[in-house]
C-alpha cells in the first residue's frame, strides 16, 4: 500500500502522529541532498544511518533553546511579557514549547525547570499546584518522551517539589535529569533516587564533566549533552556491529575499514547541515535565532556510534563470555583502542557550521533504535552479559571521556534499595569519580521503564500491542526495543 | 602473620549498614542456631577432602593432607556445600590484611565503609584489630555485624576502631536462647548496654520464627529496653525464611506479612523511633 496511505489507515495511530507521518511521507518525495555512492552504499547496507531525520532538513534535529533569556525578557513573536508570577511563568513557558521544533516535532529539551521555575515560587501550596498541572500538562501535550527537562545541581524548592510530583504522577513525559556535583546536597541526590526508584527519572549527569566539556549545557532527548542557546543539526550514526563485517581482520578494520567509514559519514552529515544551514532558511526566518534564544555558534552535530560490543566481538572472533566486550581483556582493550581512533579521526574533520564545538562535530553513544536485532547500544555491554556492577562501572566509565554529546548506562534495581537509597548514592558517586558522565536508575517495579535512553510506560506498550491507540508516539519504539533488544532483561542489581 | 579465615566478600551491599558498603563474611561461629541460614560458615575445614570427590568442576583438589579450592574453575554449584557433613566449606581463603585491602583499594570510591560479619566474626578479634587500623587509614567507615557473644567490653581498641555494631538479640530469654544457639543470652544483653552507652548500636534484630519462639515477648521486652537505652537504635525484625536452613532442625514457617506488621506496630508503641520489617 501507498505510504500515505497506509499512514492515514492505521489504527493505532492518533490524529497528531498521522500528521507528523504524512509530513515525513511528504518530505521523503523529494531528493535534494547530493549523496555520493559510497554513501549511499552504506545507508543501504545499514552501516551509515540518519535515523528516519528525513530528505530535506527543514529544522534541526535538537534545539536548546535559552530559555533563561525567555523568561527575562519574553518573546515579541509569541506577544508575550516577561511573566510575574507562577501562573504565568508555566503559561509562558508552555507556549513556547509550542514552538519548539525538533525531529520529532516536539521540544526535546524544556529547560532547567527548577531554575527557571524558582524566582516565581512565593506561595509553596500554590507552586506544587502549577507545577503538578504544569507536568501534567507536558505529558499529555509534548507526546514524545524525548522531551527532557533539568534540574539542578542546586537544592531549590521547585527542584524539590517537581521531583515530589513526578514521584506522585508516575509519567512517562518529561524524561528528567539531576545536574549532579559535589554542590549538590546528598539530601536532594537522595530525594532524586527515591524518585527514580519510583518512575524511572531523574537520571544524574555527572555535571563537573558536562561544563568542562561543554561550558553552559543543557541534558536534552536521551541524553544528549549540548550548549543552551544552541543545538544540534543531525545525528547521523554509524553501525559498527555491521562494519565490523567488512573487516578481514582487526588491523584491516583499524587502519583501513573504519577511517573509511569516518570519511562517508562525515561528507554525509557534511551535506545534511549544508542543507539545512544555506537552503532551508530555518537559521535565516526562526524567531527563535531572530530573539536570540538559539544563535547558530552554539550549534554542532553529533556523530553517533552504536554496536561497539557486537563489532569487536566480531572482529576478535569471542565466543565464550570470558573473552567477549566487558569481560575479556582483549576485547575491553580492542574496543577502546576503536572508540579512541573515532575520536581522533572525527576531531580532524572540519565540520560546517559547528562553532558550538570548535568546528568539529561531537562523538555520540546512540542508544539504538526499535528495529535494531541484537546489536548493543553506544559502547554498552550487551544485556545478559553484563558483569557485576563494580566492574561493569570500571568498564564502562573508560568510554565516557570520548562522548560530550552523550554516553550512559542503565542500572536497574530491586525494592530492596529503596529503603537505602544512600546506597545508589555511593555507587553513583564512585561511578562519577572514576570519569562516568551519565548514570540512569529504575526499580523492578517501576511501570515507567528506560527503554534506551528514553521513557516509556509498560501498560502503554500492553495497550499498543493490543491494537490501541496511546498518546505517547515513543511507545512503539519502545515496544520494538523489548522484543528485540531485550530492555526488560537488564541484569538485575542485588548485593554482589 | 596474621590472617583472617574469609569465607567471602561481597563488593556492593545495600544490606549491611547505611548506604553502599563492602561486606567481608568471616569462617566460623560459637553458636549453633537451629535456623542458621549459612550453616556451612560454622567451623573451619577439616580437610577430610568428601568434597574433592564430589566436586563435578574439579576444582577442589587435596593437596598435603590439604583441600586446595581453584577459584577460577569454580562454577558456585554448591555441591560441596551439601556434601560437608561438617558445617563448612572448602572455599574459605585466609587472606591477610594486605590482600583484603588490595580489594578494598579498587571499591574504595563506591562504599561509604566495610562491614564484617560472618560466621561470628569477634572470634577473630587480633586479626581485625589489624584489619581496621588499616581501614580507618582510608577513611571508610566500619561496621561490624555480631552475634555479640563474647564480651566485647573487655576489647578496648577493637571498640575503638568500630564506628557501629549490628547485634542479634535472638531472644531476650535466657532459656530460649539457650535452647535456639547452645548458650544463654547475659554476654549479649551486656554487650548491647555497653554499646548502647557509648553511642555504637546502629541496629539490633531479631528473627521471627513462629512456633519456635515466643515472639510475642522477645519483641515486647526488646523494643522496651531499646526505648529505654535509645529509642534511635533502629530495630530489625526479620521474617525467617526456610532458604539455606538444615530442615531436619526445625519445623516450622515463614511468618505472615500480618504478624510482621502486628509486631511491628508493638515495637512502635513501645517507644522505638525505627522498627525496619524484612
Amino acid at each position: 500500500m501507498n505510504e500515505a496511505l497506509s499512514t492515514i489507515k492505521d489504527k493505532t495511530l492518533t490524529y497528531q502522529q498521522k500528521l507528523i507521518g504524512l509530513a515525513r511521507v511528504a518530505e521523503n518525495t523529494i531528493n535534494v541532498l547530493k549523496i555520493d555512492d559510497e554513501v549511499q552504499v552504506y545507508r543501504e547496507e545499514g552501516i551509515i544511518c540518519d535515523l528516519f531525520e528525513g530528505n530535506a532538513p527543514y529544522r534541526p534535529r535538537y534545539i536548546v533553546p535559552n530559555y533563561e533569556k525567555f523568561m527575562e525578557e519574553g518573546s515579541q513573536f509569541l506577544k508575550l511579557q516577561p511573566p510575574t508570577n507562577i501562573w504565568e511563568a508555566v503559561n509562558s513557558l508552555l507556549i513556547l514549547y509550542k514552538h519548539v521544533p525538533s525531529i520529532t516535532s516536539f521540544p526535546v529539551y524544556i529547560g532547567n525547570i527548577d531554575t527557571l521555575l524558582e524566582p516565581f515560587i512565593k506561595d509553596e501550596n500554590e507552586a506544587r499546584q502549577a507545577i503538578k498541572l504544569f507536568l501534567t500538562h507536558i505529558d499529555r501535550t509534548l507526546t514524545d518522551s524525548f522531551c527532557h527537562g533539568n534540574i539542578g545541581p542546586h537544592d531549590t524548592k521547585a527542584g524539590r517539589i517537581i521531583l515530589e510530583v513526578e514521584k506522585e504522577l508516575e509519567n512517562a513525559i518529561p524524561n528528567i535529569t539531576l545536574k549532579y556535583s559535589d554542590e549538590t546536597s546528598d539530601d536532594l541526590a537522595i530525594k532524586a533516587i527515591e524518585t527514580a526508584l519510583v518512575t524511572a527519572k531523574p537520571s544524574f549527569a555527572n555535571h563537573q564533566i558536562f561544563t568542562n566539556d561543554l561550558g553552559n549545557y543543557g541534558i536534552v532527548s536521551c541524553y544528549n549533552g549540548l550548549k543552551i542557546g544552541g543545538g544540534s543539526h543531525t545525528l547521523v550514526r554509524l553501525n559498527l556491529s555491521a562494519l565490523a563485517q567488512k573487516a578481514q581482520d582487526e588491523k584491516h578494520f583499524m587502519e583501513t575499514i573504519l577511517p573509511d567509514a569516518i570519511k562517508r559519514m562525515t561528507r554525509y552529515m557534511d551535506q545534511r547541515v549544508k542543507f539545512l544551514v544555506e537552503e532551508s532558511e530555518f537559521f535565516q526566518t526562526s524567531f527563535l535565532v531572530k530573539e536570540g534564544l538559539i544563535d547558530i555558534d552554539n550549534f554542532t552535530a553529533m556523530f553517533g556510534m552504536f554496536g561497539l560490543a557486537e563489532g569487536v566481538n566480531h572482529l576478535l572472533q569471542a565466543k565464550d563470555l570470558k573473552d567477549r566486550f566487558g569481560h575479556g581483556e582483549k576485547a575491553n582493550q580492542l574496543g577502546y583502542r576503536i572508540i579512541e581512533k573515532m575520536y581522533e579521526l572525527v576531531s580532524q574533520h572540519p565540520a560546517p557550521y559547528c562553532n558550538g564545538a570548535d568546528g568539529k562535530y561531537l562523538l555520540h553513544a546512540q542508544v539504538g533504535t526499535d528495529f535494531d536485532h541484537g546489536i548493543s547500544p553506544g559502547c554498552r555491554i550487551p544485556i545478559g552479559d553484563e558483569p557485576s556492577i563494580p566492574q561493569h562501572l570500571m568498564q564502562s566509565a573508560k568510554f565516557h571521556e570520548f562522548f560530550p554529546s552523550g554516553i550512559g548506562d542503565i542500572f536497574k534495581f530491586d525494592e530492596t534499595a529503596k529503603g537505602n537509597p544512600k546506597y545508589i548514592l555511593d555507587i553513583i558517586k564512585g561511578a562519577f569519580n572514576i570519569g562516568m558522565r551519565y548514570f540512569s536508575l529504575y526499580c523492578t517495579d517501576c511501570d515507567v521503564v528506560r527503554i534506551t535512553g528514553y521513557l516509556v510506560k509498560r501498560s502503554d506498550m500492553e495497550k499498543l500491542e493490543a491494537g490501541g491507540q496511546v498518546l505517547n508516539d515513543a511507545v512503539v519504539l519502545g515496544l520494538g526495543a523489548v522484543k528485540n533488544q531485550k530492555v526488560l532483561d537488564r541484569k538485575l542489581r542485588k548485593d554482589e | 602473620m596474621n590472617r583472617g579465615a574469609v569465607n567471602r566478600i561481597i563488593p556492593f551491599s545495600s544490606v549491611d549498614g547505611p548506604g553502599n558498603r563492602t561486606a567481608i563474611f568471616l569462617q566460623g561461629c560459637n553458636l549453633n542456631c537451629l535456623y542458621c541460614h549459612n550453616p556451612e560458615t560454622i567451623n573451619q575445614c577439616s580437610d577430610c577432602g568428601r568434597c574433592v570427590e564430589t566436586c563435578p568442576a574439579e576444582a577442589l583438589k587435596h593437596q598435603a593432607g590439604k583441600v586446595q579450592w581453584n577459584e577460577e574453575s569454580c562454577t558456585h554449584c554448591h555441591e560441596c556445600l551439601k556434601t560437608c557433613n561438617l558445617n563448612s566449606t572448602p572455599r574459605v581463603k585466609f587472606m591477610t590484611v594486605e590482600e583484603i585491602l588490595e580489594e578494598l583499594k579498587k571499591l574504595q570510591a563506591f562504599i561509604s565503609g566495610i562491614t564484617v560479619s560472618g560466621g561470628e566474626c569477634t572470634l577473630q578479634i587480633p586479626f581485625l584489630v589489624e584489619l581496621f587500623r588499616e581501614i580507618k587509614k582510608l577513611g571508610l567507615s566500619i561496621y561490624v555485624d555480631t552475634n555479640a557473644s563474647v564480651p566485647l567490653w573487655k576489647e578496648k581498641e577493637f571498640l575503638s576502631l568500630v564506628d557501629q555494631f549490628m547485634v542479634d538479640l535472638k531472644s531476650i530469654d535466657s532459656e530460649e536462647h539457650k535452647m535456639l544457639t547452645g548458650v544463654d543470652c547475659d554476654v549479649v544483653l551486656e554487650n548491647i548496654k555497653h554499646l548502647a552507652i557509648r553511642d555504637q548500636l546502629y541496629e539490633i534484630r531479631t528473627v521471627i520464627v513462629p512456633e519456635v519462639l515466643d515472639n510475642q515477648r522477645n519483641v515486647e521486652q526488646t523494643s522496651k529496653l531499646i526505648a529505654t537505652l535509645n529509642p534511635d537504635i533502629r530495630y530489625k525484625l526479620i521474617k525467617y525464611r526456610s532458604l539455606g536452613v538444615r530442615g531436619d532442625l526445625i519445623n516450622t514457617s515463614s511468618p505472615t506479612d500480618e504478624e510482621m506488621k502486628r509486631l511491628g506496630e508493638v515495637a512502635y508503641s513501645n517507644g522505638c523511633h525505627q522498627v525496619i520489617l524484612i
